[in-house]
């Protein structure tokens, strides 16, 4: 079985992103890049599957500037078997990418899909589920546990209320939630081994992709801020507050 | 404008989302019409159709809408969607798995978790963990929208008299199917519509000393909440998660107990009127957002709070 395994470069979940002072875009020139952590998710649970002996292969693809090659060598640090990046310096939706994973499945025919539910930059949560009405694939999103048997996917979901379990035919798309597992790090020995496994590079347009963005991002700013408020000297003055200045309970 | 607007139900009843959703709608301007898909849903479809400002329900009742699978629900409301200016969904776990899957068919991109109308085809979105605040223009003829609920009031659940039409889609992809759930099942109120949130952070240390906020959440009519890092150890299920990646909360007071404040839990409670921060920590960053912050223990705190109200 193969999996095919998407990942994106994205500024690190550590740092505190701020608009431009002229609010035409976010200021992210030297803020520090990580691969997306639901994406690093999606590798370890593709790598797991591969250990357990199900799985075969594991391709990993990114959909990005040049630089996103770090972060498939990061998958392929992880245990990803090869890569391909589709470089692109724009900044792409989810449904130009999701038409770019499309593409790339016809050539590689995986049997999986398994990628990040959303990414921590665009926070979109689109682009697995837009895969699956691409390619009539069906989707177990935000998923927690994941098991492969007699050509089906049974994959349970974190959702508002609690989990649901779906059985999925395959091939089927996973979009990887929290708890689905704990990414490992990777071995020194890996990394050195991950910059020898081949990477190959194409673009949207050799895959026949139209990447023109749909939405314009108008403005960005910084949400109201809060102030902060007072410190109570214990519960007696906290509960005294509450009810006779804030009024929030009584 | 023609707005079709995505019900949240479950067959019985009409899940409270749906009235934000509406409210959305209203700001957008133009007919509102409500789809109910399900199975056995009719008592859902009548509730929709009492929904103030609602012009007419749309029912599809059919067995491969039973569990609204994405796969089969999307091809509905892409086979409906065509005919309308704009479609919302709530931003709830299962708009955002149908949404752009129904969106990709009708080949638009969608515009997640909007927070505000600014006109027809101009709304506003929080990205990165809401450290910021987008103003986004969609050129799609369609407009496909996830609607955060805290953002909108909801509209009045009575008041309105909507024709319900039957309709008799029946599609069905056949490559998924349901095969079961674990509902958490509480007597308190829903996280995402509480008035009152308290939540509890790794500072809890285990699942059974989520006991102390249960008490005091019984005291107030309050739900219960947890911070990422309380799921992730396996204090309490992931349904009660706060933050980015899990429920997003506006209640009038929000205490949050022994959560130190990561952007990530932020960004799903900083619009709380009234924040209350309870840890021992007094660098926490929760203090920063606080307006009521209180260094204490909360093995000491947390009682006498109960012991109080």
């Amino acid at each position: 079985m193969k999996i095919l395994v998407a990942v994106k470069r994205v500024v690190d979940y550590n740092v505190k992103v701020r608009p431009k002072s002229d609010g035409t875009d976010v200021d992210i020139a030297n803020a520090k890049m990580s691969i997306n952590p639901f994406c690093e998710i999606a590798v370890e649970e593709a790598v797991r599957l591969k250990e357990k002996g199900v799985a075969t292969e594991i391709v990993a693809v990114s959909m990005g500037p040049k630089q996103s090659q770090e972060q498939i060598r990061t998958a392929m640090a992880l245990g990803a078997d090869r890569g391909i990046l589709v470089e692109s310096d724009d900044a792409l939706e989810p449904l130009a990418v999701a038409k770019c994973l499309k593409a790339i499945i016809a050539n590689e025919s995986p049997d999986l899909v398994i990628m990040g539910k959303q990414s921590i930059d665009g926070d979109n949560n689109q682009t697995g589920q837009m895969l699956g009405a691409l390619t009539s694939m069906p989707q177990g999103t935000f998923a927690s546990e994941v098991e492969i048997a007699d050509g089906k996917a049974k994959v349970t979901r974190e959702i508002d209320g609690g989990l649901q379990t779906v059985e999925l035919t395959l091939p089927a798309i996973v979009t990887t939630d929290l708890r689905l597992n704990e990414p490992r790090y990777a071995s020194l020995p890996n990394i050195m081994k991950a910059k020898k496994k081949p990477l190959d590079t194409t673009t949207p347009a050799d895959l026949g992709v139209d990447t023109a963005p749909r939405v314009q991002t108008l403005k960005v700013e910084p949400p109201a801020e809060r102030q902060a408020g007072i410190k109570v000297a214990d519960v007696a003055e906290l509960v005294d507050k509450l009810k006779n200045e804030a009024k929030v309970i009584s | 404008m023609s707005i079709l607007v995505i019900a949240e139900h479950d067959n019985a009843s009409l899940n409270g989302a749906t009235l934000n959703v509406v409210a959305a709608a209203k700001a957008i301007g133009g007919d509102i019409e409500v789809l109910v898909a399900g199975s056995d849903c009719a008592a859902a479809g009548e509730a929709a159709a009492k929904v103030d400002g609602v012009a007419k329900v749309l029912v599809a009742d059919n067995a491969a809408f039973a569990h609204q699978l994405a796969e089969n629900v999307s091809l509905l409301v892409a086979e409906i969607g065509k005919n309308y200016t704009h479609i919302l969904f709530p931003a709830t776990t299962n708009g955002k798995n149908v949404a752009p899957r129904a969106a990709a068919l009708l080949d638009v991109q969608a515009i997640s978790d909007i927070i505000s109308v600014e006109s027809a085809d101009t709304f506003k979105r929080p990205v990165y963990a809401g450290n910021v605040i987008a103003t986004v223009q969609s050129s799609d003829a369609v407009k496909v929208l996830t609607v955060r609920g805290t953002a909108f009031d909801p509209v009045p659940a009575e008041g309105g008299s909507a024709a319900v039409e039957a309709l008799s889609s029946a599609d069905d992809a056949g490559t998924s199917s349901f095969v079961g759930e674990e509902l958490a099942v509480s007597d308190r109120p829903d996280l995402t519509a509480a008035s009152i949130v308290i939540s509890g952070g790794r500072g809890m240390q285990n699942g059974d000393n989520f006991e102390m906020l249960y008490k005091v959440a019984d005291k107030l009519g309050a739900a219960v909440g947890a911070s990422r890092a309380a799921v992730d150890a396996g204090f309490v299920p992931n349904d009660m998660q706060v933050g980015q990646t899990g429920k997003i909360v506006a209640p009038d007071l929000y205490v949050a107990v022994g959560i130190s404040g990561a952007i990530q839990h932020l960004a799903g409670m900083k619009d709380s009127k009234v924040i209350v921060a309870i840890n021992k920590d007094e660098e926490a960053p929760i203090f920063q957002v606080a307006d009521y912050g209180l260094v204490a223990d909360l093995f000491d705190a947390v009682p006498e709070l109960e012991s109080s109200l």
